[in-house]
């Protein structure tokens, strides 16, 4: 497959550090934005490129910057996204780890043709220990001149901090973000206003991903047209995907857009299979929040076409065959795997999530959790199962962020496709508790 | 960008003690403020109350965070709002080490309960309690975010991944052997990678 492009010199030994960096040509891109493109020119190169947004809702990051409320005379904000808690999902607490210049490049390049002064990365508080070697990045960088007053002898100057949160899932949901960087409770924000004309301290702001910003500098470096030309149709580039469950080599990929899922499980050189030679039962592909496909349906479309890992291949067939590349955490299910059990450790993250603004999200979680452990511990009625859709459909829709979608289509993907299941567990429940526990 | 006006004005507790952050942090707090604009100093919040927690015993006790608010210019009830909304803000006395074992469905799936139940037992205590020595509390959490290398605890700022029942016992061993040094090894990791 392609070759890799956010991932290229992660193998270099030193590469953390500035000096190893730069002389693998870090911060080349750098110089080329300041010192020879405009603003609207560096904005055109990304629009071109078809970047969509890393964090999961997979927005064109270009036509997201082109929203941003260049009139105003508020000073503008860029925030980077760092809150990842998306379970399945673990590829920007792995960028950053590794490349934390490539993502300090990206927010550089990004803040100049944003015309920003002054970024936030928002690092969830779990990853307090990656705070240091951000800062240390950042430290490096302001000592070579590419952070700080008059970068590069320029105009443009830029002040980069990272700001660590304290737990919160809601969090990444990009208006929660901002109030709890205010200094608030992480409650979203009714919108409109979008954040790109009321944002961070109600002034025009963009809130990226990590693994977006970071994909700008490779952008710059190799033109919009070149890096569209990787991936397959509107799935340009490459893509993180972190693979976790019951396969072989667990781990962070950098894939080619359109690589076909069945390779991505089997081949050695992604997850090596599934573990201990069992059968595949099913997978999450974008993050715990998106449907669950059994085996049948994530190697093949409903009609029969190979799935790949692209945006559109995967919605293939919407809600009823289909799922999402969301942020691209992929968990795998082996024969053994209890989808109820599953479903219901799920749920009970969605309830200890919810932020309890939207009482159908706040209620409708806490109550799903519950029938779900009823039936996944052998107390659950014939009829639960068809409340759970009702519960499900009930909050999908009527919040004010897409927590509640979240929440409800795990659920929802779970009882589609695996409803035998949850009927064994109510006609057979000793049997199934059984099985479990000698698992 | 600076906000030279804010004063560290300790404040006293029902016993008459007072609470402040000692010179050095405070000038730490001083440069965190200065981060944001000038009149949004709440932004600090977040990274002010992690500082707090780890300086005033572990957790933020209410005269904790009328201090925080009085040094923010805010109403402690802005502090205990926020303090009550984020899970890593303990509002109660934990132990020297908190332990957080990850319970999310990946982990699971790579034995995450049997970790748990693990250390329930060599600590003998149930989630959410501390040992009567002080030294260890033990929690659930949701995702930490380490879902291919489960299962995965947290202990203070510290990752350990792929445990095994065998690994746990050597931690808990380290820690307890440690525990009679002055602090936690919270910044190990830093030092670490580079």
């Amino acid at each position: 497959m392609g070759g890799k492009i956010l991932l290229a010199n992660i193998d270099i030994p030193g590469i953390r550090g500035f000096d190893v960096y730069r002389a693998n040509g870090g911060y080349n891109s750098v110089t080329k934005a300041l010192r020879e493109m405009s603003q609207s020119q560096v904005n055109a190169e990304v629009t071109r490129s078809g970047l969509r947004g890393r964090g999961g809702a997979g927005f064109p990051t270009g036509l997201k910057w082109s929203f941003l409320d260049r009139k105003s005379d508020k000073p503008r904000y860029l925030v980077c996204n760092a809150d990842e808690s998306e379970p399945g999902t673990f590829k920007d607490r792995y960028l950053m780890h590794h490349l934390p210049h490539l993502l300090i490049e990206g927010l550089i390049i990004s803040s100049y043709a944003l015309g920003v002064n002054t970024c936030y990365i928002y690092i969830r508080g779990e990853f307090k220990y990656l705070v240091g070697v951000l800062e240390k990045a950042i430290k490096e960088a302001h000592q070579h001149g590419f952070l700080g007053d008059r970068i590069l002898g320029t105009d443009f100057s830029l002040n980069i901090w990272v700001h660590p949160g304290a737990g919160a899932y809601i969090c990444g949901e990009e208006t929660a973000l901002l109030e709890s960087l205010e200094g608030k409770r992480g409650n979203p924000r009714i919108k409109p206003p979008f954040p790109a004309f009321k944002g961070l301290y109600g002034c025009p702001t963009v809130v990226n991903n990590v693994e977006t910003l970071a994909a700008i500098g490779p952008i710059i470096n190799m033109g919009g047209e070149a890096y569209s030309k990787v991936g397959r149709g509107k799935s340009t580039g490459t893509k993180l995907i972190s693979a976790c469950g019951s396969i072989n080599n667990p781990g962070v990929y950098e894939i080619e857009m359109g690589l076909p899922v069945e390779d991505f499980i089997y081949n050695p050189e992604y997850c090596g299979g599934i573990a201990r030679d069992r059968y595949l039962k099913a997978v999450i592909p974008g993050g715990s929040s998106v449907p669950i496909l059994p085996a049948e349906l994530i190697l093949n479309t409903a009609k029969g076409e190979r799935r790949l890992l692209t945006y559109e291949s995967l919605a293939d067939g919407d809600f009823e065959t289909g799922t999402m590349l969301g942020s691209g955490g992929f968990i795998v299910f082996d024969e053994d795997a209890c989808i109820v059990r599953n479903t219901w450790n799920l749920t009970r993250f969605y309830h200890h999530e919810s932020c309890g603004q939207c009482s159908p999200c706040r209620e409708g979680t806490g109550w799903m959790e519950k029938v779900l452990y009823r039936l996944e511990h052998g107390e659950g009625k014939k009829s639960d199962i068809d409340l759970l859709v009702r519960i499900a459909k009930n909050i999908e829709g009527h919040t004010i962020c897409p927590l509640g979608e979240a929440a409800a289509w795990p659920v929802a993907s779970a009882i589609r496709h695996f409803r035998e299941e949850f009927e064994e567990h109510v006609l057979h429940p000793a049997e199934v508790i059984e099985k479990e526990r000698r698992l | 960008m600076e906000h030279n006006h804010i004063i560290n004005h300790p404040q006293f507790t029902r016993d008459g003690s007072p609470v402040a952050f000692t010179p050095e942090v405070f000038t730490k707090v001083q440069a965190l403020i200065s981060r944001y604009p000038e009149g949004q100093q709440k932004s600090a919040l977040l990274p002010i109350l992690h500082i707090a927690q780890e300086e005033f015993g572990g957790h933020l006790s209410v005269d904790t965070m009328d201090y925080v608010a009085s040094l923010l210019d805010i109403q402690p009830i802005e502090v205990y709002e926020v303090a009550t909304f984020y899970s890593m803000f303990y509002l109660d006395k934990v132990g020297k080490y908190v332990i957080e074992v990850c319970h999310t469905g990946p982990c699971t799936i790579s034995g995450g309960e049997k970790i748990l139940k693990h250390l329930q037992e060599i600590l003998e205590i149930k989630s959410g309690e501390t040992t009567q020595d002080g030294l260890f509390t033990l929690k659930e959490v949701e995702c930490l975010g380490s879902c291919g290398t489960g299962p995965v605890m947290q202990v203070n700022t510290e990752y350990y991944e792929k445990l095994t029942p065998e690994r746990v016992d050597q931690l808990i061993e380290e820690l307890r052997t440690f525990a009679n040094k002055d602090k936690p090894n919270d910044s190990a990791w830093v030092e670490k990678f580079f």
